[in-house]
C-alpha cells in the first residue's frame, strides 16, 4: 500500500440520544486516526463531530430519542470530510444560530459552531424550518 | 462519567471538591449539575472547587454545565474553581472563555515550561 492515498468512509445512522454522542465522536476519530494527525487535530475533530451531533439531539430533535441522526465521514488521504444529518425542526436563521453568544437553551454555551468553525477548516450548515440540517464539517491535516 | 464529592479546606475557606473521571459531554451534563447542586445544597458552601484531573473529554455542553454553577454561585458572593486540566481540556476551557471568569490551574507541563 505504501504510495498510495489512503481512502475509507463510514455511515452510521442512530437513535438521537444523548450517549450517542460520544459513539459518533469516537468513530470518526478512530476513521480519521488512520491519516496519523496530532493529538490536538484529533481532539478538535472530537469537539466538532461532538458539537455537531449535540445540536442534532437538542436542537434538531429536542431530545426526542426515538429520532435518527446519520453521520458519514470520508477519509481522502489527509482530508477528513464529516457529515452529520438530522431531520427535525432546522434552523431558522443559520446565520445568528452560528454567531458565538448565540443560544436558545439557558445554560447552553452558545459555543458549538464557534468550536466547529474554529477546529475545522470549513463548516457548511445546509437548513430549512421543519426539514432537517445538515453540518458538512472538513478538515485537511498538517503534512 | 463518575464522580467523587467531598469536602476540602484551604486556609480557613471550606470548598464543595469534585473529582471528575471520564467525558463531561451532553451525555454527562446533567448528572454532573444534579449531583453538585445536591452537595450544594446539603453544605450550604459558596465555593466549588472542580478536579478535572481524570478528565479526558470536555465539549460546549460540559463547559456550559460548569459557566452554569459559576452564575449560580457568584450571584450569591461565591465562587468556581478549576484544577488539574490536561493540554486538550485546558485548551477547552480557555476557549470556552471560562478562565475570565473562574480561576483555572494550568496543566502541569505549561507550569514546568515556564519555570
Amino acid at each position: 500500500m505504501s504510495g498510495q492515498e489512503l481512502h475509507n468512509h463510514i455511515e452510521l445512522t442512530f437513535a438521537a440520544r444523548a450517549e450517542n454522542v460520544a459513539l459518533a465522536r469516537l468513530l470518526v476519530a478512530a476513521l480519521a486516526a488512520a491519516a496519523d494527525p496530532t493529538l490536538a487535530e484529533l481532539e478538535e475533530v472530537k469537539v466538532a463531530v461532538s458539537e455537531a451531533v449535540s445540536n442534532a439531539i437538542i436542537h434538531g430533535y429536542g431530545g426526542d430519542a426515538a429520532r435518527q441522526v446519520q453521520v458519514s465521514a470520508e477519509l481522502d488521504g489527509r482530508l477528513l470530510l464529516v457529515s452529520v444529518r438530522d431531520e427535525g425542526v432546522g434552523i431558522r436563521d443559520i446565520e445568528l444560530a452560528m454567531s458565538p453568544s448565540y443560544s436558545t437553551e439557558e445554560e447552553h454555551l452558545g459555543l458549538g459552531f464557534a468550536f466547529m468553525t474554529g477546529f475545522m477548516d470549513d463548516v457548511q450548515v445546509m437548513s430549512a424550518s421543519q426539514q432537517g440540517t445538515t453540518v458538512r464539517l472538513a478538515k485537511h491535516f498538517a503534512e | 462519567m463518575q464522580t467523587t464529592i467531598g469536602i476540602k479546606s484551604y486556609g480557613n475557606k471550606d470548598w464543595v471538591y469534585v473529582r471528575c473521571v471520564g467525558e463531561l459531554d451532553m451525555a454527562a451534563a446533567d448528572g454532573f449539575r444534579r449531583e453538585v447542586m445536591i452537595a450544594l445544597q446539603q453544605t450550604q458552601l459558596r465555593r466549588l472547587l472542580i478536579d478535572v484531573s481524570g478528565l479526558s473529554f470536555i465539549d460546549s455542553s460540559g463547559l456550559g454545565v460548569i459557566l452554569g454553577r459559576h452564575r449560580q454561585l457568584a450571584a450569591l458572593g461565591g465562587q468556581v474553581a478549576i484544577t488539574g486540566a490536561n493540554e486538550a481540556v485546558y485548551r477547552l476551557l480557555v476557549a470556552g472563555g471560562l478562565h475570565r471568569v473562574m480561576i483555572i490551574d494550568p496543566p502541569r507541563s505549561s507550569r514546568e515550561v515556564r519555570r
